[in-house]
């Protein structure tokens, strides 16, 4: 078992990050240290929880570009709604985040589930949309901290075990997504779905079904970072995370999810992201600006679709059963 | 023998056929851009004047030239989503250089040079580890802007030589801008190009059906090759016409523009699935486009409810189509 | 005798210009195994996708137990115990063997914090080494798919439709794939099957397999049902005639030509994994037939000449000289021209009109001061169009809009267009309707006579029979063996193909 993990891509890349950790580590060891640690972690949360919705759309066969702008919507809603009512519950503003986190994914979902309209230009007109519409909202104007309550900017804040909130959620969607993803039907549908749409269909899987529940779940997540985003950085404009859902796709390319669908795994999504984080937080402790950070990141999706490319070439179909035409062959190749 | 060969009476073309490709969207577009013009030149004494109609032109002929060949990059089922990065990393090499003291010729041959290499790089890429272009060219977005930021940080160029800013900023004619002259053009050759030549004709025919079209002894891989290198060249001259005209380079210029460029395509009728689309329609989504902006500056409403129109515009062409099969359909199942 | 389990009564299923079922019956009995026998577009296919719930038809009755049943989704069909086992494979590449066998119906856990909830892998995973272990399929539940040779990726298919409690199971040509061996393992299978009361439908080309296995027979001929009984009461020439219910010469325009010069000489052609030492020739005028199953290597060694299997070694030489062939174009421009089987995915593009498809693969010849001459390309089409009799209200109507054959007829005229020397045809009339077979046959006499030569491949042995001059059959990536026309009977053919004795 696990030798299989350590040769498989997932193993890899945690040895890789393991190995990038470790290195900094060496070279400043309070880069390793247990804080340092749950920061980079905390840091990478909201990342990570994006990732792992958009892991499910790229599992069959779609994208979601408009996460990071519904990130925006969300949080811009959520922060005004604080501002207006100070007092009121933070547990009505999570659940409002999810709500309108879902309504906006939903709204993707249905399209390509319906009408069957490719997610690309979809989620590309919703992005607009959805980034427009919070501009509207706010009329372009920012929430700042003071606008914001006590509870509103102090709950991703707050520790458990000295690990805040906000990595708890992470923590908690991550085990909630590898069980889902490994032992419910409802996980194991969009494997199918994505890996052979027709075999899927063959099968019973409503395959637009489950493609909305990928855009859903990935809008629900949305909103929730929504939240936490502005109250992570204490405040809330138009252009909040603005571009954010290209690190997001990054983060599950590297991670081996596949652009094709069908293949990917939740820990490797999560390696993904951790990826990314582990990069960002050490870039300027090896005194390196951290203007490198782009370019290493698309370095390193393009290896890592590159080596991807190359280990799933299909096997040629194997007509000829005897071993000695196909060796006397090799060897009058190599004449 | 009873060769007898039967006289076939069957037309060329049905007489409407021709025309009924053409009244489609382009004439559905002609008819809102002419509404538009109605409507900004009542709302505002200002939108008639001819140099205001000229200044308007500005803020889309960069993207517009651009669109022209990822229209036919679209139509052959492929994308690149990297064209803004390209803009950057083109611009910040054209900086460097004019640093150094490169005369005008010199910078404009670096910025068309390396917009020219990167849209090489995204086809080598493409063609040679068969990846999915759009996995490809989001991993070369970041690895282009990323360059960007590695040579510039947070600096700003502004050392031009004198004469650079003619491409930006001149006029070649009265109110007529090389930036629109050079459009204007461009937008012949590639209508040229892509309905008149076998190269236009190689472009459709890959993006129905790749197989087929191998299998009739076109070059499909260098014909892909070709496009993305074409998509780079019109980038890079972009990115000279962007550079000249704001006189300087920072690493974020043209941020997000791969997206407004897309939109364009889109809404000028090129299916996203490739195989179908025209030049004519490009055109004339860029020129709406053009003028919505316009009319919005003038009525000062602010440009980001121009993305949630755009936006809307977009989901609306993509759904329609699907739309009114599924009423046809469901007609016939009534009947 | 006891009743049917699982009748169709008088069911149609209609494609936009074919009707590939027209009110056909068939009965399924408990503890028997049924034959459905046709030949290639004798709407098989249609039919287990018909009782299997993927397509619905357009009228008849489906009975199970004695009750109309009506099939909205596979999943209806699952739920009442009637299973397949697809000809192609409809399984996931990127998951394991044991999920494969169980997806759609997975064992749940029974205990725990998440019973009911949660997927209960272990058990899925012996169940799998159970079920794999009964049909003597050695390999092991955690292997991913991908990973498996085609031989093996059936197996899985099977124990996939043994993991429910079937009452009907049909085979869609199970052996297609299959070596000698795995051929026996399956035979002990279905009689396993039998005895637990299954009915089995067997769907099959192979009368050998037939004789060995079937209660009872059904005869399908161009989507009509013809006949059915005990195979008792029958013998192979019966069923034959049932089957094609014309004699071979009088429906097979041959015409004879003069044969001349050698034209095609390929010698020592090997693939590594697809076919080995092919040698033959081809001489000017003549008709070669190229027998074998699916899955011979057939196709791959044509599409080697095509220039699209590749890399090859082993040398082609055309009118005596040594050609390089790497792709389409190189093939093209030596005068080898291909009629692929696939017609939609590699023959035609759908979406462009008829004249843009047969002016495809030489656009540069029409090229005028740099563009397109509009004119010339028209007339390009338009002659060789109406030569081929194409049926189109206008030579701009997009060939999606036409009938398979119609089709089909373009893909000739966009080749003989280009003025081959060799024209291969892959299976020419698969999916074409009576009417428009015929005259793909007719053509092909007439190309002879107008100096081309042709290889054609075909698994229709009517028609390797009846139109080639030469016949040269495949087994296992092998050229086995080559018979004349004089010599050529159908038992040979089909002996030598299926790797018997009878014709060394």
């Amino acid at each position: 078992m696990l030798k299989r993990f350590i040769y498989s891509r997932e193993g890899i890349l945690s040895l890789i990050v393991l190995a990038m950790f470790f290195s900094v580590g060496a070279i400043s060891p309070d880069f390793i240290s247990l804080t340092n640690s749950i920061g980079i972690f905390n840091d990478t949360a909201i990342l990570i929880m994006l990732a792992l919705g958009q892991m499910l759309v790229i599992l069959t066969r779609c994208i979601d570009l408009s996460v990071a702008a519904n990130v925006a919507f969300t949080g811009m809603l959520v922060a005004m709604v604080n501002q207006a009512f100070p007092d009121i519950s933070m547990a009505f503003l999570i659940l409002l985040s999810l709500l309108v986190g879902a309504f906006l994914g939903a709204i993707n979902g249905l399209f390509v589930w319906l009408l069957k309209v490719p997610s690309i230009v979809i989620t590309l007109g919703t992005m607009s949309i959805y980034r427009g519409a919070t501009f509207l909202l706010s009329d372009g104007a920012w929430v700042n901290s003071h606008q914001m309550s006590k509870s509103f900017i102090g709950l991703p804040r707050f520790e458990i075990l000295s690990i805040p909130v906000l990595g708890w959620t992470a923590i908690f969607l991550i085990v909630l997504a590898f069980w889902t993803m490994k032992f419910s039907v409802w996980g194991r549908n969009f494997y199918a779905a994505g890996g052979n749409p027709m075999a899927a269909f063959y099968s019973g899987v409503n395959v637009g079904k489950v493609q909305f529940y990928g855009f859903l779940v990935s809008g629900t997540l949305a909103g929730l970072c929504g939240y936490f985003w502005v109250s992570r950085f204490a405040v809330a404009y138009v252009d909040v995370a603005n571009g954010f859902e290209l690190q997001v796709i990054a983060a599950c390319v590297i991670g081996g999810v596949s652009i094709i669908g069908g293949l990917g795994s939740v820990i490797g999504c999560v390696i993904g992201a951790l990826f990314i984080g582990v990069v960002n937080n050490a870039l300027p402790i090896i005194g390196v600006s951290p203007f490198w950070q782009m370019a290493i990141s698309g370095t390193v999706i393009i290896i890592a679709v590159i080596a991807n490319a190359s280990s799933n070439k299909d096997k040629a179909r194997i007509i000829l059963r005897k071993p000695d035409q196909a060796s006397r062959f090799l060897s009058t190749q190599s004449h | 023998m009873d060769t007898i060969i039967k006289k076939s009476t069957t037309p060329d073309a049905l007489s409407t056929s021709r025309l009924q490709g053409f009244l489609r969207w382009e004439t559905f577009l002609i008819l809102i851009v002419f509404l538009v013009c109605v409507m900004n030149s009542y709302l505002s004494p200002y939108f008639l004047d001819p140099w205001n109609l000229s200044d308007a032109t500005f803020n889309f002929t960069e993207k517009a030239l651009i669109a022209l060949p990822m229209a036919m990059l679209i139509i052959a089922k492929e994308i690149d989503i990297s064209v803004a990065a390209i803009i950057s990393l083109s611009s910040t090499l054209m900086g460097l250089v004019a640093q150094m003291g490169a005369p005008v010729y010199g910078v404009v041959f670096v910025g068309v040079l390396v917009g020219s290499a990167c849209g090489l790089f995204n086809g080598v890429l493409v063609t040679r580890f068969k990846i999915p272009s759009i996995v490809v060219t989001i991993g070369t977005m970041s690895l282009f802007r990323g360059i960007s930021y590695i040579l510039l940080g947070d600096q700003v160029v502004r050392d031009y030589p004198d004469g650079f800013e003619f491409f930006g900023q001149g006029y070649v004619y009265w109110v007529f801008s090389f930036e629109l002259v050079l459009f204007v053009l461009f937008a012949l050759l590639f209508y040229w190009l892509l309905h008149r030549t076998t190269f236009g004709r190689y472009t459709y025919a890959i993006g129905n059906n790749p197989t087929a079209s191998y299998y009739s002894g076109i070059k499909v891989d260098k014909h892909r090759l070709t496009l993305f290198t074409l998509v780079g060249v019109m980038s890079g001259i972009a990115a000279v016409l962007l550079t000249s005209r704001l006189g300087s380079t920072r690493p974020s210029i043209a941020m997000g523009w791969e997206l407004s460029i897309i939109t364009m395509v889109v809404l000028g009728g090129v299916s996203i699935l490739g195989g179908s689309g025209t030049i004519g329609g490009v055109v004339l989504a860029v020129i709406l486009m053009g003028l919505v902006t316009f009319g919005m500056g003038l009525l000062n409403i602010p440009g980001i409810v121009m993305t949630i129109i755009v936006g809307v515009m977009l989901i609306v062409v993509v759904s329609l189509p699907v739309l009114i099969t599924l009423y046809k359909n469901s007609l016939k199942h009534s009947k | 005798m006891n009743d049917a389990i699982f009748s169709l009564k008088k069911v149609s299923k209609v494609f936009p210009g074919v009707k590939a079922l027209d009110g056909v019956d068939l009965h399924l009995y408990p503890g028997q195994v049924t034959a459905l026998i046709g030949e290639n577009g004798a709407g098989k296919s249609t039919l287990v996708k018909t009782m299997t719930g993927i397509y619905q038809p357009d009228g008849g009755e489906i009975i199970f137990n004695g009750q109309p049943v009506q099939f909205h989704s596979p999943h209806d069909s699952h739920a009442l115990g009637i299973t397949a086992i697809h000809q192609e494979t409809v399984l996931f590449d990127d998951l394991t063997v044991a999920e494969n066998i169980f997806l759609g119906n997975y064992p749940m856990k029974k205990r725990g914090l998440t019973r009911y909830l949660s997927i209960d892998w272990s058990t899925m995973v012996t169940r799998s080494q159970e079920i794999l272990s009964s049909i003597k399929a050695d390999m092991d539940p955690n292997q991913i798919l991908r990973e498996l040779s085609i031989g093996q990726k059936h197996m899985v298919g099977i124990a996939r439709a043994l993991s429910i409690d079937a009452k009907v199971v049909i085979l869609d040509e199970p052996t297609a794939a299959l070596s000698h061996h795995e051929i026996q393992e399956l035979y002990e299978l279905v009689n396993t099957l039998k005895q637990q009361g299954k009915a089995i439908l067997f769907i099959t080309h192979k009368f050998d397999e037939i004789f060995a296995l079937a209660d009872r027979y059904t005869v399908f001929r161009d989507g009509c049902y013809v006949a059915e009984g005990l195979i008792e009461d029958t013998n192979e020439a019966a069923l034959v005639e049932m089957m094609v219910a014309r004699s071979i010469e009088a429906t097979y325009p041959k015409k004879e030509v003069k044969i001349g010069e050698t034209l095609l000489e390929v010698s020592h052609l090997c693939h590594a994994t697809e076919f080995d030492n092919i040698s033959f020739s081809l001489k000017k005028g003549e008709i070669l037939g190229v027998y074998g199953l699916v899955g011979s290597g057939r196709t791959e060694v044509m599409q080697a000449l095509f220039g699209t299997t590749q890399p090859i070694t082993g040398t082609v030489k055309m009118n005596g000289e040594k050609v390089t062939i790497h792709s389409p174009k190189e093939a093209i421009d030596n005068g080898i021209v291909y009629v692929p089987e696939e017609r939609q995915k590699q023959g035609v593009v759908l979406e462009l009109p008829i004249y843009q498809n047969v002016s495809l693969p030489q656009m540069k010849s029409l090229v005028k001061q740099g563009q397109i001459d509009q004119e010339s390309e028209m007339n390009l089409a338009r002659q060789y169009c109406e030569r081929l009799q194409v049926k189109a209200s206008s030579w701009n109507e997009k060939v999606m809009n036409l009938s398979g054959g119609n089709q089909q007829k373009v893909v000739i005229a966009k080749w003989l267009a280009t003025n081959p020397k060799v024209i291969i045809l892959d299976e020419p009339t698969k999916g074409i309707d009576i009417g428009s077979k015929a005259a793909v046959h007719e053509f092909m006499s007439e190309l002879v006579e107008a100096g081309l030569s042709v290889i054609m491949v075909s698994s229709e042995l009517p028609e390797i029979l009846g139109m080639s001059d030469r016949i040269l059959v495949m087994n296992e990536g092998l050229m086995v063996g080559e018979l004349s026309r004089m010599n050529a009977t159908p038992e040979k053919v089909v002996s030598m193909a299926t790797g018997g004795s009878l014709a060394c």
